[in-house]
């Protein structure tokens, strides 16, 4: 997994509610066995017309956030289906972090599987990233993982908290499997103990 | 020892270990696979050259691609979902994992067949890479869905990275009045706590009107805890549960089946137990409900009336607009005057025989409204096998529905039964998400009773008007 320390780019907004996992990549795409090449179908229904075409006043349509790297959103963001092709669809076209009030637990999970990171503000502090990202390419934020920090294109600090473990994991890019396979020997205490309580299991 | 939920209960006898800072290691007795969120994982395994962990706890099961018409030995005609379908094929081969093939009659949606087949077990942890995992919460097993990595996870090493969710109690007291369904609790709670209402907990689900539920009732509660933001629903395993259990395939037998009941009977909240948010609503305040938006929270009672945006607050009041607007809907329109083209009862939702049952009590000796497109998929081949017995499919035909196989069908759509572009749907399924059923479509989420009344009426429809 790529690592994720510090990034300092464009935030888009969207601040629609309830922004779900068939939003963010409608089924149509669920059907590769690939991991790779969603992004260009990111918010497909929202993003183009049937024919193809762009649709114009989609946020990230417009010139000044095609190359955003942040996406600041309304509560609840990721709702709705468990498909990791969502967190897939987004690293894909280049987002790395998303700031809101909440997100659904199975997309925040799998957020961080894949270097993106999901923040959790108070609607205050969102409502004033939200603002900042109005301002378009101009405005660039910066988002500090280590520090624990965001700051705006005016310089105001806004801190975050992140859990311990998925920020060590995040910041080295460690692969969550090969960590869990040091704890082998307790995988394996259990299942023997388990195979004694709970023999039907 | 201090008074624990069911939820600790379960968590603490899976806990394989714990870090300092409570992030912890939990096992998982039953992985369930379908082939949409698993090529990748099985594929990670392979470029690793990892097995899986513990192939007699997986349960592979094609579901979402799956054709539901009657000609679907022919094969998949979509060459994607083909592929997709034939992956798990040789994925499930290769892993030595349990398989139940398209041509199997088990075949069904995986959180139709996990119960059905005694796989799903009171206390047990169960986890899919599947939001509605939840369903098999209603037989006190902690069970919840997962994104692809942790599929491949799971697969590797048979446990998962956790952190403990905080316990929340939902509790419907007293009965429900007639025409009002388990679906209509969960849509209801939904619409009272919000699809964010639940985020960060783990819900039981408690009171006289859920004990009063069956297993089938109890899986609709459950398999909705997704939907009201939930890690997962559970329902405390009871007499009920044990009937329901007992003799299935994969249910203990014997002396272990009596080993199994003695621990099951522990598996319930301690009186005193702390809960961090508690829900009360009332059974018989509840009415048969639809949803009239774009969300599982835009719920109201079949009687009202589509609301105003205005009478929001905050970023709701641009996404009820937007919700309006994609549904076609005018505000103060009543919602029985909303028409119908559409009407799909299914899904691991609503796609079990009590539910057939249901749908065929109203539309017994009835026609569907003329021009109706109605379908009916049943959850598995099982559920279908049955309804033949009992006489359901019959009634169902006659009335004018086509009688499909199993599968997810149009409760996601990436089979080809889909919506097109401004049809409305009376739907027993769990998403009405835009786009979910067909791109521009439009779904109301309703019960199985719901969705018959409407299929004969052409319109939203109090089914208790045809009671």
């Amino acid at each position: 997994m790529e690592k994720f320390t510090k990034i300092q780019g464009v935030a888009a907004p969207m601040p629609l509610v309830n922004i779900d996992t068939d939003m963010i990549i409608p089924k149509v795409f669920l059907k590769s066995i690939q991991r790779t090449g969603f992004g260009k179908n990111l918010f497909d229904e929202m993003r183009y017309n049937r024919d193809g075409t762009e649709i114009e006043d989609f946020v990230l349509n417009k010139p000044q956030y095609r190359n955003a790297e942040i996406l600041v959103a309304g509560d609840n963001f990721g709702c709705g289906s468990s498909r990791e092709h969502a967190p897939w669809a987004i690293a894909d076209f280049g987002i790395k972090c998303i700031v809101s009030t909440s997100f659904a637990d199975i997309f925040f999970n799998n957020s961080f599987k894949n270097g993106i990171l999901p923040i959790v503000l108070p609607q205050e502090h969102v409502d004033i990233l939200m603002a900042d990202a109005e301002k378009g390419e101009n405005a660039r934020m910066t988002v500090d993982l280590e520090a624990q920090e965001i700051t705006t294109s005016d310089g105001e600090v806004i801190k975050f908290d992140v859990d311990p473990f998925k920020k060590h994991c995040l910041l080295n890019g460690l692969d969550d499997i090969g960590l869990t396979l040091e704890k082998a020997d307790s995988i394996k205490t259990f299942e023997t103990k388990a195979a004694q309580e709970r023999p039907w299991v | 020892m201090s008074p624990k939920t069911l939820y600790d209960k379960i968590w603490d006898a899976h806990v394989a270990h714990e870090a300092e800072d409570g992030t912890c290691l939990l096992y998982i007795d039953r992985h369930l696979v379908h082939e949409v969120t698993s090529p990748q994982a099985f594929e990670g395994l392979r470029m690793a050259g990892r097995k899986v962990h513990a192939p007699e706890k997986t349960i592979a099961v094609p579901d979402h691609n799956v054709p539901t018409t009657l000609d679907r030995a022919k094969g998949i005609e979509n060459e994607e979902s083909r592929i997709q379908v034939e992956a798990l094929d040789k994925n499930a081969k290769e892993f030595g994992v349990h398989y139940y093939p398209v041509d199997d009659i088990r075949q069904g949606i995986v959180h139709i067949v996990g119960p059905e087949q005694g796989w799903t077990l009171p206390g047990m942890t169960v986890v899919c890479g599947d939001s509605h995992t939840a369903t098999h919460g209603a037989f006190g097993a902690l069970a919840h869905g997962i994104g692809t990595s942790e599929v491949e996870h799971v697969l590797a090493t048979q446990t998962l990275i956790q952190k403990k969710s905080k316990n929340m109690k939902v509790e419907i007291t007293g009965k429900l009045k007639p025409g009002v369904t388990a679906k209509d609790i969960t849509l209801a709670v939904i619409g009272e706590t919000g699809t964010a209402g639940g985020t960060g907990y783990v819900i039981e689900y408690c009171g006289e009107a859920i004990r009063d539920l069956s297993m089938e009732g109890r899986m609709t509660v459950c398999n909705m805890a997704i939907e009201g933001g939930a890690r997962a629903g559970l329902i405390a395993p009871d007499e009920t549960t044990f009937e329901y259990v007992k003799g299935r395939p994969h249910a203990p037998k014997g002396a272990q089946w009596e080993a199994a009941l003695n621990w099951w009977k522990t598996l319930y909240t301690d009186e005193g137990a702390h809960f961090d948010k508690v829900v009360t609503l009332k059974g018989e305040d509840i009415e048969p409900v639809v949803t009239w938006g774009t969300s599982p929270e835009d719920v109201l009672p079949i009687t009202g009336v589509v609301p105003n945006p205005e009478d929001f607050t905050g970023g709701k009041v641009e996404a009820a607009r937007r919700s309006i607007e994609y549904m076609g809907l005018t505000p103060g329109q009543k919602l029985t005057d909303i028409e119908i083209d559409t009407v799909f009862i299914g899904s691991c939702t609503n796609g079990r025989i009590e539910d057939l049952r249901a749908v065929a009590e109203v539309v017994k000796g009835k026609k569907i409204k003329d021009g109706m497109r109605a379908m009916i998929v049943p959850g598995s081949g099982l559920v279908r096998a049955q309804a033949e017995e009992e006489g359901l499919a019959e009634i169902f035909e006659a009335a004018g529905f086509e009688w499909r196989l199993a599968g997810c069908s149009m409760c996601l759509a990436m089979n080809p039964d889909q919506l097109a572009p401004g049809e409305r749907c009376a739907a027993t399924s769990n998403r009405n998400f835009e786009g979910r059923q067909g791109y521009k479509g439009r779904t109301h989420l309703v019960s199985p009773a719901m969705a018959a009344a409407a299929a004969l009426t052409g319109k939203l429809t109090d089914v208790r008007e045809l009671m």
